[in-house]
């Protein structure tokens, strides 16, 4: 009996030596803390609600009737198959290290199909906790939601006149040439741009400015809608918007506040930012209606609050509360000329203002962050009124090189599948609906 | 007085529309139908089951006009619904007993207006 109790003893003393080991020292080993698990396992969650029902309802009521179907395929599928692409390759294309003068611009492949990651490897990405990490399968889910939700956006652009089969090809290049580069770019170790010292908490140019700028040359290159000659296109059910942009609300406070790779006071003020810009972009674009256009509309406050989380993506983690009431405030009104007065003067389609609010509010959010990045939030993140003129070319310089990017590569890309499968649905396949003529199906009975 | 009952494409609605106010008639009752002439119809699939629809979405426009204006608005219907392929749809026109205007209790072409 005794020689068991010092073995036990023993044992326990091997044990919580271990511990007491991590404790002292200076710099802790990761390891998996439950509680940041648990909540990034939750907002990965949702962040995909965002892209279906969310985005899904948003753009599908802002559509006429006969071509909501296709907007609600489009995300199921880009959920579908880019989720697909990014466990095989992309996260590592996006997220992994590769060697020689392209490591700063791409991964490799050393991860592809989650390769050498096992179920309990620590995250070696963190933010606010360098030791208490998430699985790395965990992050990797993670920013497959984001992964997802990017190309989602652009449909906003093509919505009614894209054919099903161009939009497949579309979204495997893309995700591939255009978004993974970018976020490697940004959010990467080696990634260029995030050495240079430019600040994105959670997306505001990798996910917003870049599918906003594919978004403009999407209606660039299919070319306005037929039979839009001067006509506005009447939401078909502005109850869905307003639904899908509840959603949208809801699972953002995923995709900022879950940026932070924990569950800390970091997380704690991602999410009070988020929820105050947005407030102040509902009321602010409200309050433009009112004044510009004679009553306020609920399409308007929809808009206004999908601008204000657009904003506070990237400085979710970098501003204060006042910081974030600021970014909200202007971004309504820089959004609301955008699509108002802008579109109209220039006369490009851009059907559901994918550039007018995601692309231009995602620049001014970028630029919000290198305006208000507060110290006492995180002490890497300086802004210009905090004494570090600086910033704001790190920010330009992200925004300049996912302008030029995104621009140039999505136009090659569009280019490239009309010459394969063609791009536009005929003339009376786009009157027809491409509900009927694409998925040979109608959303809603008119007897029965 | 006759009434025009026209089905036209549920897409040329603008364009008529537009042809209606410049031939000056301003008075429109449209609503939406199911109907068919000698077009295809569709093929609609439901998990797999195949279900042919041979009733499309039509506009009705129904326009009660007086005599000397019949002409104009079969002709703007025709100029603004017609794109050349089948299912353009059809234009009808009926001998209009009376007509009376509900506020003034006028009636006959005064009514029509």
């Amino acid at each position: 009996m005794r020689k068991f109790l010092v073995f036990v003893g023993l044992l326990l003393l091997l044990t919580t030596a271990g511990l007491f080991a991590q404790t002292t020292g200076a710099a802790q080993k990761p390891y998996i803390d439950f509680g940041n698990t648990a909540w990034l396992i939750v907002a990965t969650a949702f962040v995909l609600l965002m892209t279906i029902p969310g985005l899904a309802f948003f753009y599908g009521g802002l559509v006429r009737r006969k071509n909501v179907l296709s907007v609600l395929m489009q995300c199921i599928i880009i959920t579908a198959v880019v989720s697909l692409q990014w466990f095989m390759f992309g996260y590592s294309l996006a997220f992994g290290s590769s060697s020689g003068a392209l490591a700063p611009f791409i991964g490799g492949f050393k991860w592809a199909f989650m390769n050498g990651i096992g179920i309990n490897d620590p995250s070696p990405y963190f933010i606010s906790q360098s030791a208490a990490r998430v699985p790395h399968l965990v992050f990797a889910l993670f920013q497959c939601m984001f992964a997802v939700i990017t190309p989602a956006l652009i449909a906003g652009a093509f919505a009614e006149r894209l054919k099903f089969s161009a939009f497949l090809l579309i979204t495997i290049l893309w995700s591939t040439l255009v978004y993974d580069p970018i976020a490697h770019w940004v959010w990467s170790a080696d990634g260029w741009l995030a050495h240079l010292g430019a600040l994105d908490f959670a997306g505001g140019t990798v996910v917003h400015m870049n599918s906003g700028i594919a978004a403009l040359v999407a209606a660039l290159v299919l070319g306005k809608r037929r039979h839009y000659k001067g006509h506005a296109t009447p939401p078909h059910n502005i109850p869905f918007v307003v639904l899908g942009a509840a959603l949208l609300w809801f699972g953002w406070f995923g995709f900022n506040a879950g940026s932070g790779v924990a569950a800390d006071g970091l997380a704690g003020s991602a999410f009070l930012t988020t929820h105050v810009a947005t407030s102040a972009a509902v009321v602010m674009w409200v309050i433009m209606d009112w004044i510009f256009n004679g009553k306020p509309t609920v399409l308007g406050a929809a808009t206004g609050a999908v601008a204000g989380l657009v904003a506070i993506t990237p400085a979710s983690g970098f501003v204060t509360l006042g910081g974030a009431i600021v970014t909200g405030l202007v971004v309504s009104i820089v959004c609301w000329w955008m699509v108002s007065v802008v579109k109209k003067k220039f006369g490009y389609d851009d059907a559901l203002d994918a550039f007018g609010v995601h692309g231009v509010g995602g620049a001014w959010g970028a630029l919000a962050t290198g305006l208000f990045a507060a110290p006492v939030i995180q002490s890497a993140g300086v802004g210009v009124f905090y004494g570090n003129a600086k910033q704001i070319l790190f920010q330009f310089a992200d925004i300049g090189a996912t302008l030029v990017w995104s621009f140039v590569v999505t136009w090659i890309i569009f280019k490239v599948v009309d010459l394969l499968v063609g791009l536009k649905p005929s003339e009376a396949e786009e009157e027809i609906g491409l509900d009927l003529t694409d998925h040979n199906e109608k959303a809603y009975t008119v007897i029965d | 007085m006759k009434y025009v009952i026209a089905i036209i494409q549920p897409q040329r609605l603008h364009e008529v529309q537009d042809e209606l106010y410049k031939a000056d008639v301003n008075l429109i009752t449209v609503s939406e139908v199911l109907g068919h002439g000698r077009q295809k119809g569709t093929t609609e699939v439901y998990r797999g089951y195949k279900e042919a629809q041979n009733l499309l979405r039509k506009i009705k426009i129904e326009i009660a006009v007086n005599d000397n204006f019949v002409e104009a608005t079969i002709k703007a219907i025709q100029k603004g619904a017609k794109s050349g392929q089948t299912g353009d749809g059809k234009i009808f026109v009926l001998n209009l007993e009376d007509c009376v205007r509900i506020r003034t209790e006028e009636r006959g072409a005064v009514a029509i207006g």
